[in-house]
């Protein structure tokens, strides 16, 4: 690895909290963001809660014709980019456009959009041959997401690589991943990247019905995300966006920019086993982690804060469990896990990339957030997840991961920067 | 050490074509799969003409078990993954157990499933949406299927980028292979060929509405009136050539640059970003312009991205002085595979010395390029250049050179 590569901007639009302060305020109180579904009648769906955001896009700025050129996802997406660009006090119009990029992770893309123009289009679905006549100008666009990546890159006329990642419920982490990657490519001066999305539409919630992968308990929406609780059943669905600004340390210092923190190593792997199913074992997960950590020349003893999936599915907590037992060894057992999708549930394609930024605030504050509503242990779960409340603690290197539909499992390798001196 | 890296294995599947051989000859010949759409009913729409696969039997080439569960693009990304593997003839169980991955493109997702999904959702209640909506029409479908079919464990990745995203998940599988990769498939695949994808498409009000084939997509020419969509899949198998039982003489050629930018939105009607990308890519292949020699335009058939296509080319290059082909004028732009199928064509003419033409388009006389038309054009080649933009401003530049070269 040639170059460190450091972040230097955050911006977040997150259930519960717009802004990244609003962000850490949350996740340190241990709140949680999730409800009964608001945005339609949730009744027809059997999981019928979700971590929504309380957004007008008019109150953020947006103009009548951005709001109807973009989708939610890229909305949520553009607000938290003007955050990372302002946060970042990087001279954009003074860059070299072609050493800006753009990178953003989005699993879903515009499928809030879609639906609502599928139902138009189709007269509710009574005709295949959908009508023309009745469709938006913006229907391609919405087809394909890349289109809010293009929306970003405006923000900063960016005019060097500009992409989607779309690799499902890990897109969050990747895209910043491959940020990174552009940077120590020697491609870019500065990455714009982060992940969007905007999921709690009609199809998103029948499809992980269908799948039984949301959770029933409809009954106590504030507690319905418990992550490695014995009760759990199932994920919350939920949005939002998160953006940071990229750029190796040696350009960051000759700024004088803050550096949040530096992304230290990444690793991906794939189960090639199934696109829904885990191995108990955790063992690709746990692949993606040992060589992540090996790239940032981290052992598992000085990890000192683990950012879990922790979605809420038996299935994910049990395999990720094993996969931290596996890569970590005995310092497993002393460091602490939690999974801030407890409180702000499960944005998709998003999650990765408010992970980051929840670890790289983990680490500013020394506090690890907690795992809130986990109250009665799975006993095939029994690491510190940190249940509850939130903890102080020296926090200088993060490990956070992901895994999704497609059998992925990501793995990044967060640094503060002051570990050199410990 | 070298860090080379190249194409050992090619699948295709296009509208004039099934498999490699079927599409090069097809290609060479002129054979133009553009007709009348057959798969739905489009006479009430104001655009009729698609390049669609007919002949393709899924079940030849993918187990009974996936049927239920994927879209169609999916069954034509397995095939042509599965025609790339073979034909790198390599023995993926002899492979290092993370040594292995998968990055595609994608543009639409699994839109046709996920039409009959909409629909029975919306005609019919939640409890009728199949379970395998929840992956099948979503972007990373193709990249996990065939992760799984083919037990590869290794970095996953996808990528958007409309037609550009192609060039750009091929340029990441090259990243994987220099860091230590042993083998990766890369390409895309893409059909959005059911009336809801007809309708999205019909919305970028780039789609030819000519009634006649022949007369549909005609690239570089006055009477240009927009693409024509098609489908397909094209996958590649990359290798270190310093790999495990790689024999570098055999491979078709070695991927040797690459570069995305990104237009100015109010670059209208000119694309300093594309020449920039071609230039990179350039600088990344250590070659000068005059060493490149065919290039593989993205040729959209829109007048202003055309005009501003050639203008790239002519200022890279200077007023026909390279050969440039878009033999995408007989199937149609594919989306994430358009790029990836002409990569694979340009490795094709550089092994047989060969361009394949460009057909239907009669451009002018003088026009600033030197379009390959109507006839293949025999000479010697070893680079090509192939160009890709993308709904938005998405630009993406990529080299390929001979083994010799």
């Amino acid at each position: 690895m040639s170059q460190r590569v450091a972040v230097t901007g955050l911006g977040v639009v997150a259930p519960g909290a717009i802004g990244t302060e609003n962000f850490w305020s949350l996740l340190a109180e241990g709140r949680t963001a999730t409800r009964r579904i608001t945005f339609f009648d949730p009744a027809p769906f059997r999981s019928q809660v979700a971590a929504e955001i309380d957004f007008d896009p008019a109150e953020m700025g947006f103009s009548p014709r951005e709001i109807r050129r973009m989708d939610r996802f890229a909305q949520l997406c553009v607000v938290a980019a003007r955050e990372a660009v302002a946060d970042s006090g990087a001279d954009f119009a003074n860059a070299d456009p072609y050493r800006v990029a753009v990178v953003i992770g989005s699993a879903v893309g515009a499928t809030m959009s879609l639906d609502s123009e599928y139902r138009i289009v189709s007269d509710s679905g009574r005709s295949w041959l959908v009508d023309h006549d009745y469709g938006s100008p913006r229907l391609y666009e919405q087809l394909v997401p890349s289109s809010m990546a293009a929306e970003v890159a405006w923000l900063v006329d960016a005019q060097g690589p500009v992409t989607v990642v779309s690799t499902g419920c890990t897109s969050g982490i990747d895209a910043v991943a491959y940020g990174a990657e552009i940077i120590r490519d020697g491609r870019a001066d500065l990455v714009i990247a982060g992940a969007s999305d905007a999921p709690i539409s009609p199809i998103t919630l029948a499809c992980f019905d269908a799948i039984k992968a949301t959770t029933p308990r409809n009954d106590t929406p504030a507690e319905a995300s418990r992550p490695f609780d014995n009760t759990r059943n199932g994920f919350v669905l939920g949005e939002g966006a998160a953006v940071l600004v990229l750029e190796s340390v040696a350009h960051a210092r000759r700024r004088d920019a803050t550096i949040h923190g530096e992304i230290a190593g990444f690793a991906s792997a794939a189960n090639a086993y199934h696109m829904t199913g885990l191995r108990k074992d955790g063992y690709e997960m746990a692949h993606a982690i040992t060589t992540a950590l090996a790239e940032a020349r981290v052992s598992p003893a000085s990890v000192d804060y683990v950012n879990a999936h922790g979605s809420g599915t038996k299935q994910n907590d049990r395999h990720e469990t094993a996969a931290f037992k596996k890569s970590l060894g005995s310092a497993a057992y002393n460091v602490p896990v939690s999974s801030i999708k407890s409180m702000i549930g499960h944005s998709l394609g998003a999650i990765g990339s408010l992970e980051i930024v929840a670890s790289i605030l983990a680490m500013k504050h020394n506090v690890v957030p907690p795992t809130a509503n986990l109250q009665h242990p799975d006993p095939e779960c029994d690491l510190d997840y940190v249940p509850r409340t939130a903890r102080e603690h020296r926090t200088d290197v993060v490990l956070t991961v992901g895994s999704g539909f497609g059998g992925f499992q990501s793995a990044m390798v967060l640094t503060s920067g002051r570990h050199d001196e410990r | 050490m070298s860090d080379k890296v190249v194409v050992t294995g090619i699948g295709l599947l296009t509208a004039n074509g099934l498999n490699t051989e079927d599409v090069w000859s097809a290609t060479l010949s002129g054979r133009s799969g553009l007709a009348t759409i057959s798969r739905f009913d489009a006479d009430q729409y104001p655009a009729r003409i698609a390049g669609e696969v007919s002949g393709f039997v899924p079940e030849q080439h993918i187990p009974g078990r996936l049927i239920p569960q994927t879209d169609h693009m999916t069954r034509m990304a397995l095939a042509a993954a599965e025609g790339a593997v073979r034909d790198a003839k390599v023995d993926l169980t002899n492979l290092p157990e993370f040594g292995a991955g998968v990055v595609t493109a994608a543009t639409a997702g699994g839109f046709e499933f996920g039409q009959r999904e909409l629909e029975n959702l919306w005609s019919k209640g939640p409890e009728h949406v199949s379970p395998y909506q929840s992956f099948a029409w979503f972007y990373a479908v193709n990249t996990g299927q065939i992760s799984i079919r083919h037990g590869l464990k290794g970095p996953a990745g996808v990528l958007v980028g409309d037609q550009a995203g192609g060039l750009d998940a091929v340029a990441q599988a090259r990243r994987q292979v220099r860091k230590g990769l042993e083998l990766m498939i890369t390409g895309g695949a893409d059909s959005a060929l059911c009336p809801w994808g007809w309708v999205a498409q019909l919305a970028s009000n780039r789609i030819s509405r000519a009634a006649e084939p022949d007369r549909a997509y005609l690239p570089f020419d006055g009477r240009a009136c927009g693409y024509v969509p098609g489908e397909g899949a094209a996958m590649l198998v990359l290798r270190p050539a310093a790999g495990r039982d790689v024999v570098p003489a055999e491979a078709y050629g070695e991927i040797a640059g690459h570069a995305a930018t990104f237009d100015r939105r109010s670059a209208a009607g000119t694309s300093p970003a594309l020449r920039k990308a071609i230039e990179i890519a350039l600088a990344d292949a250590s070659l000068t312009p005059g060493e490149i020699d065919v290039v593989f335009a993205d040729g959209h058939a829109v007048r202003g991205l055309d005009d501003a296509e050639a203008a790239a080319v002519a200022d890279v290059f200077g007023a026909r002085r390279v050969p440039v082909t878009v033999p995408k004028t007989m199937v149609g732009r594919l989306y994430s595979a358009g790029p990836v199928l002409d990569l694979a064509l340009a490795l094709l003419a550089i092994r047989d010395g060969v361009i394949p033409p460009t057909v239907n388009s009669t451009p002018d006389p003088d026009h600033v390029l030197d379009l390959v038309l109507g006839e293949p054009r025999a000479q010697q080649l070893s680079t090509a250049l192939v160009l890709a933009r993308g709904y938005g401003g998405f630009n993406s530049a990529m080299v390929v050179k001979s083994m010799e070269g």
